[in-house]
């Protein structure tokens, strides 16, 4: 296989974006990447998104993105993984590429989520229609009971789960296209109407639009771009039971840790190598579990590791200087290459107020539904 | 939820019939055609047993249209006597109750209807011991 | 002889009393309570329904019973409060028990008597041996007009009885059935609620079926009130059984064990079979206990049923109803009762 790098990202601002369709959002994100990286052309490109059918009854939007762009007839698929979309469509892409077969792919995802569907009923099909689903729980139910789950075995606190959106909104706040822009006390968290307790609104990634694209292309394409040249040098993705009850462990998810260990063996790198990290904090409880799971601090001490501040901007390991998806928002199929953005505007040295002193490599985690599949890249900055 | 759906997972919803592998002894509820553990493909029809208890549990509070108008309602991890985890409704108690460990046994009860015209869908539901 | 070998009933958890839905209506809590005898009611949860609440009772009924459903060769459902006015409550219930798919099944309506016809019907198929066993439920969640005197007695709940020829519970020894067509109480299609004849439903109706057949029956088994050593009504509210008994010369402590609805409220369909159950719970071999229903419409079956030693063996196999009626229970006030009961118009 090739080496690849990403050569040009854009995204739309996240939010409730009332002026913008489906094929708005993409649109512009693609065209901000494709100005970005400098290319006059693509060779092939990926759409990751959740549900555009149930969102706003549309499907079939690798084709339609492509005829949007202007770039028909290449090929276009949409990439689906629920929550993980995104992440997956990188990966779709990172293999045309590393094999050879194609040189500038475009990688993708959008979602609108605020079109006047039923979001929790869209978002719950991510999890098992008929035996998690047709008992009434959602989202946050399935996130509750990972919590709570948490809670029990190692006695992680629920102002341990607020540090994690706390976090999040300060480094939110620095981030010109984040949603929420602002910050949020942890007393704020705690005492927010509940969701499906113990988690409160302020601990749940918000309904959001918005779309996010990367380009990528082998080594010597991206020398030729003239911009610092971000190598993806490693790809991991796993799956695991679709539904939470048949987990072996329902505080484990085991996809993440398969995923990642994946991705460190392809890139030939350990959790202590990473500078930062971008991963799928869709509730407060998640971002606690996949750190464990990813390997930066042990099972079980997420949330005491946390609360020590060692997941800051200026800490051991930065996690979501964007904001993560509290904070940044989680315009669902757009998250996974929104964290591609983020990152290579890190190892560029373009993050301003969010920049993370000397970031050479950083990882990013995209999860989908309660983790029943996980899917990780790897990028390092080549000098 | 269309007829064809409801009516194929009645067995299970009605009835907790279960599949235990018989290679490996597993058991899956609902059944499977693959045997997650070997990779069998027979199994036998067991029935999940009417009790178990509590492994974690939450109360929800914002809900999808079909059901809105139940919140708060709780949702556990029920572990059955035998060993199988189900997610499922805890009703007809105090939220004080539930807690991990508590013992629950299942009943029959609605899920949700279709509006008012559409079917009435049925299921399992825990209720504390 | 053909009889009872398995009985079961099911109560929901949820209760309103008397004063909630007085004080909503601006009524005297005091004197309703005296003028019905009646405490508090049974509410069904928002997730149970006539067929929820046949499955837990049959279910009880099969303990008790300690056959394999799939020899149920009939079931029936009596109430006035089937889920679907066209799809069966029967089916549903064959179903989770797993009586499907060898079983005659239709629902029965016959308002509050729907549930001792089953019975009648299922117990006259097996003496005529043309099943082995036939269960007859009788269950309702039916509902009382907001403001109107109904509002404080209809409630929620059923039981289910197993008939056969082997290993019999309780025998039965005589039925009859007083049936004439009085309009004292109805509902028609599409309506939300019943209306009903006010004191017309009381001597034209419930009075003249009642002692029509609990007097028949009486005489032509040859007995007489004291060869009982219990009797069931059916009872819309406290003083109707009690005086009905008495009229056909049955003492208090006769109809005690039976006479749950202070507590009950008026299970409608489930009414008098649920007495019935109760008084199972308590009954003795070869006591005598005598059951006769009344359905609005208008009509009574009665019973006459011998319990066997059998009774002592299959009391215990599941809940009683004494537990059900006393047990834990939550009490609503009237905005929740509304909200439970669907009495409150949504947006949909």
């Amino acid at each position: 296989m090739r080496d690849i790098a990403v050569v040009g990202i854009g995204m739309t601002k996240f939010g409730e974006l009332w002026q913008q369709s489906l094929r708005d959002l993409f649109v512009e994100a693609a065209m901000k990447a494709i100005d970005d990286a400098g290319v006059d052309h693509i060779d092939s490109m990926y759409v990751g998104s959740m549900t555009p059918g149930l969102f706003v009854g549309q499907e079939h939007i690798g084709a339609l993105m492509a005829d949007y762009l202007g770039a028909a007839p290449v090929p276009a698929m949409r990439v689906e993984s629920a929550c993980s979309s995104g992440g997956m469509a990188l990966r779709a892409g990172f293999f045309e590429v590393a094999s050879g077969y194609s040189d500038i792919v475009l990688v993708g995802g959008v979602e609108k989520m605020n079109d006047g569907a039923d979001v929790t009923y869209a978002l719950a099909t991510a999890a098992d229609q008929e035996y998690e689903v047709y008992q009434g729980v959602t989202f946050p139910g399935l996130y509750a009971l990972i919590a709570r789950a948490h809670m029990h075995a190692y006695g992680t606190t629920h102002e341990q789960l607020a540090a994690v959106s706390v976090k999040n909104h300060k480094h939110g706040m620095m981030n010109p296209n984040a949603q929420f822009p602002r910050e949020i006390t942890r007393d704020q968290v705690l005492k927010a109407t509940v969701i499906a307790d113990p988690l409160t609104i302020l601990e749940c990634s918000p309904v959001s639009d918005g779309a996010a694209c990367a380009i990528i292309a082998p080594i010597e394409i991206a020398k030729k771009l003239g911009k610092p040249v971000i190598k993806i040098i490693g790809t991991g993705a796993a799956t695991d039971t679709i539904a939470l009850h048949a987990r072996a462990d329902i505080t484990t998810l085991n996809a993440v840790k398969q995923s990642a260990m994946a991705a460190f063996k392809m890139a030939g790198k350990q959790p202590k190598d990473i500078d930062l990290a971008e991963v799928h904090d869709c509730f407060s409880i998640a971002e606690i579990c996949i750190i464990e799971d990813l390997g930066f601090t042990e099972k079980g001490k997420g949330g005491e590791f946390t609360e020590k501040g060692h997941t800051g901007i200026s800490g051991q390991i930065p996690v979501n200087t964007s904001g993560g998806l509290k904070s940044k928002g989680h315009p669902v199929g757009a998250t996974g290459i929104a964290q591609v953005v983020e990152v290579t505007e890190q190892l560029r040295g373009t993050a301003g107020k969010r920049q993370v002193k000397d970031a050479k490599v950083a990882l990013t985690q995209n999860m989908g539904g309660s983790g029943a599949s996980s899917v990780v890249h790897i990028f390092q900055k080549e000098v | 939820m269309p007829s064809p759906r409801y009516r194929r997972e009645m067995p299970q919803r009605y009835r907790l019939e279960a599949a235990k592998c018989n290679q490996c002894g597993k058991e899956f509820f609902p059944p499977r055609l693959i045997c997650s553990g070997c990779g069998a493909k027979e199994f036998e029809t067991t029935k999940l047993g009417n009790t178990g208890k509590i492994v974690t549990f939450t109360t929800i509070r914002v809900a999808p249209d079909n059901f809105a108008t139940q919140v708060p309602y709780n949702v556990a991890i029920v572990e059955t006597d035998n060993g199988v985890r189900v997610t499922t409704q805890v009703v007809d108690c105090k939220p004080e109750v539930l807690k991990i460990g508590q013992k629950v046994k299942f009943m029959f009860r609605k899920l949700y209807t279709e509006g008012h015209t559409g079917i009435i869908c049925y299921g399992y539901k825990a209720v504390p011991l | 002889m053909a009889g009872i070998v398995g009985y079961g009933s099911y109560l929901p958890r949820y209760r309103i009393k008397v004063e909630e839905i007085a004080h909503q209506w601006g009524r005297d809590a005091v004197a309703v309570k005296r003028g019905l005898m009646l405490q508090e009611k049974t509410v069904p949860g928002m997730d149970e329904d006539t067929i929820t609440i046949s499955v837990e009772a049959a279910r009880n009924a099969l303990k008790r019973a300690g056959i394999p459903p799939s020899e149920i060769g009939a079931l029936y459902i009596g109430s006035e409060s089937h889920p679907y006015a066209v799809k069966p409550s029967g089916t549903v219930v064959a179903e989770a028990l797993g009586v499907v798919p060898e079983v005659h099944i239709a629902d029965f309506e016959f308002a509050c008597k729907a549930g001792t016809e089953a019975m009648f019907v299922a117990h006259a198929l097996v003496k005529a041996d043309l099943v082995k066993y036939a269960m007859g439920i009788g269950a309702d969640t039916s509902q009382g007009a907001p403001g109107d005197a109904l509002e404080f007695s209809a409630s929620a709940g059923g039981s289910a009885f197993i008939f056969g020829k082997d290993d019999i519970v309780a025998e039965v020894l005589n039925t009859y059935s007083y049936t004439t067509d009085t309009p004292d109480f109805w509902r028609r299609e599409g309506a939300f609620y019943p209306l009903h004849g006010g004191r017309f439903t009381g001597e034209p109706a419930y009075f003249k079926h009642i002692l029509g057949a609990g007097t028949a029956i009486l005489e032509k088994g040859g007995y007489k009130a004291s060869d009982f050593a219990f009797a069931v009504f059916h009872m819309p509210n406290g003083k109707f059984p009690l005086t009905a008994g008495k009229k056909l010369g049955f003492k208090q402590e006769q109809m005690e064990p039976g006479w749950i609805v202070p507590l009950m409220g008026n299970t409608y369909s489930g009414s008098s079979p649920t007495g019935f159950s109760a008084t199972l719970d308590v009954a003795k071999p070869d006591d005598l206990i005598l059951l006769v229903s009344f359905g609005s419409g208008a009509g009574s079956d009665a019973f006459v049923f011998r319990v066997t030693d059998r009774i002592n063996e299959v009391r215990d196999k599941a809940d009683k109803l004494k537990d059900m009626l006393e047990g834990e229970r939550f009490y609503l006030d009237y905005g929740e009762y509304a909200k439970y009961r669907g009495k409150i118009i949504m947006n949909d």
